[in-house]
């Protein structure tokens, strides 16, 4: 494993998710029944960001959800270590609501496809919309983000690792290539 | 910490970390019975067998809900009705039933030590559901489980287990998990119904309940096993229900509010009065909510780890 190139600074992250913040709101005409629901582990804290800036916007809270989707994965017995199993949080209705979800990378879709199941087992919103800070293609299933940080074309041998301050200390989004050590 | 066993025989031999991760796991679980769609996909296509050897609702019907909120199908033998009655022995049974590709057996047994049999001779996971004398590990970690949730965290706490200790499963799985735990654990009960050396086990002997409950945080009650007979080791339910059975007037005389647990079904007037197991610091009905959490966890443990060593011999 060997970082490759860094692709985006703390700053440009920042000015990312305001853009994004602003698209949203511009999309759904404001904060009426919207609601933000981030996927587990980087794109809980991404969905909250949002949810400063979108109140930066409006001066308007709207509700952020905690989506685990490991009971929805489609590739439990391929993966080792298995992840441990973390809760789902969503402490509001979502029937009628219009969701963003936030995740770090779309790359296949199967996370999100998973993400979409999980949340129509807890009602039956309005609209559900998507938001990545990076979109690196290799697309296995048909699915694409409505909001996008950064398209980054990536070879299979690269993968793009997103790094949030309160995970892992610090704001960057980095290219790592699997085949040099 | 990733869980590596295809069973779940005992706590006698797990450790602290996956004991902790077995409760960590059921924490995320519990959520699932509380949605609108109590249903996660997460074990679809998989077959849960049931095998009973005694009579058991509860613990049949926890495991079998477990198993379906996590997609499962579901089967259930009771022995009673089975071919056991033309004479099959258990390790035949469990081999048919791989045979029928099934995945998981849940097995309640009268022999302490059947889960280990059965599971050393199939490929499927076994998890103990009772057997004899020895082991029930879901219930004790359920009752762990709702310690935590009452605590929030076990390290430190007194719990006292009141009862029939001798021919009980669940004493025994509670007092190895809840030691592991770094749990102080007491044991009351008359001589006749302790097992000797009991406190090479690491717990705490006493013959008198109120000098049992003075410094304790919580009161495991354990069941009068009725259908066995127990005259010839205590003379009278009453009798009993006057020196060990938990009541109001005993729990006033305490320093301090105790919580108050039992493994179910209740002796109403013999272990407990209906006062004490209706009363605001009973979470009787709690640990059956939890039991279901902590047996999905289980459920969804084993699997994990079955598939994880199939893939590695495939490699």
């Amino acid at each position: 494993m060997r970082e490759k190139a860094k692709i985006m600074d703390k700053d440009s992250i920042r000015r990312v998710l305001m853009r994004i913040a602003h698209e949203i709101l511009e999309k759904n005409k404001g904060t009426y029944n919207l609601c933000l629901m981030g996927i587990r582990t980087r794109g809980v804290y991404l969905a909250q960001r949002l949810v400063e800036e979108i109140k930066k916007i409006e001066n308007k809270s709207v509700p952020v959800g905690i989506l685990d989707i490991t009971l929805y994965r489609d590739d439990l017995t391929l993966i080792a270590p298995h992840p441990v199993v973390h809760k789902t949080e969503i402490d509001f209705d979502i029937n009628d609501k219009n969701i963003v979800l936030v995740d770090d990378v779309l790359y296949t879709g199967r996370t999100v496809r998973a993400a979409l199941d999980a949340i129509i087992d807890f009602g039956r919103p309005k609209t559900i919309q998507l938001a990545v800070l990076v979109d690196r293609g290799h697309r296995e299933l048909p699915i694409r983000a409505d909001y996008v940080g950064k398209n980054i074309p990536t070879s299979s041998t690269e993968t793009i690792e997103v790094r949030v301050e309160e995970v892992d200390g610090k704001d960057e989004v980095i290219i790592v290539d699997k085949n040099i050590s | 910490m990733e869980w590596r066993h295809k069973d779940l025989l005992g706590l006698a031999e797990l450790t602290k970390e996956e004991i902790e991760l077995i409760l960590d796991t059921a924490s995320s679980f519990k959520e699932v019975s509380t949605r609108e769609i109590k249903k996660v996909p997460a074990l679809r296509g998989k077959s849960v067998v049931n095998l009973f050897y005694e009579p058991s609702t509860r613990t049949r019907v926890s495991f079998e809900i477990a198993a379906k909120r996590l997609s499962c199908d579901v089967i259930n033998i009771i022995a009673d009705t089975s071919s056991v009655r033309k004479g099959e022995s258990l390790v035949d049974t469990g081999k048919n039933l791989e045979a029928l590709k099934i995945d998981i057996i849940v097995l309640r047994h009268n022999s302490s030590g059947a889960a280990h049999l059965l599971a050393r001779n199939v490929g499927v996971s076994v998890i103990n559901a009772g057997d004899g004398w020895h082991e029930h590990p879901t219930q004790a970690l359920l009752d762990i489980f709702t310690l935590k949730e009452k605590f929030g965290k076990i390290e430190g706490l007194n719990v006292t287990i009141v009862g029939d200790i001798a021919h009980s499963r669940v004493a025994r799985s509670n007092i190895w998990g809840l030691t592991k735990l770094g749990a102080k654990v007491c044991v009351c009960a008359p001589k006749s119904l302790l097992p000797i050396e009991i406190e090479r086990l690491g717990v705490e002997v006493f013959n008198d309940l109120d000098e049992a409950l003075r410094d304790t945080d919580c009161v495991n009650v354990l069941r009068m096993q009725l259908e066995r007979d127990e005259k010839t080791i205590f003379p009278s339910s009453l009798d009993y229900f006057k020196q060990y059975g938990i009541t109001m007037e005993r729990l006033k005389k305490l320093k301090r509010n105790i919580l108050i647990m039992h493994p179910g079904p209740l002796n109403r007037g013999v272990e407990i009065s209906s006062e004490v197991a209706d009363g605001e610091n009973s979470v009787i009905l709690e640990q059956v909510t939890n039991g279901i959490a902590v047996r999905m966890a289980v459920l969804y443990l084993v699997t994990q780890a079955r598939e994880t060593i199939k893939n590695e011999a495939h490699h």
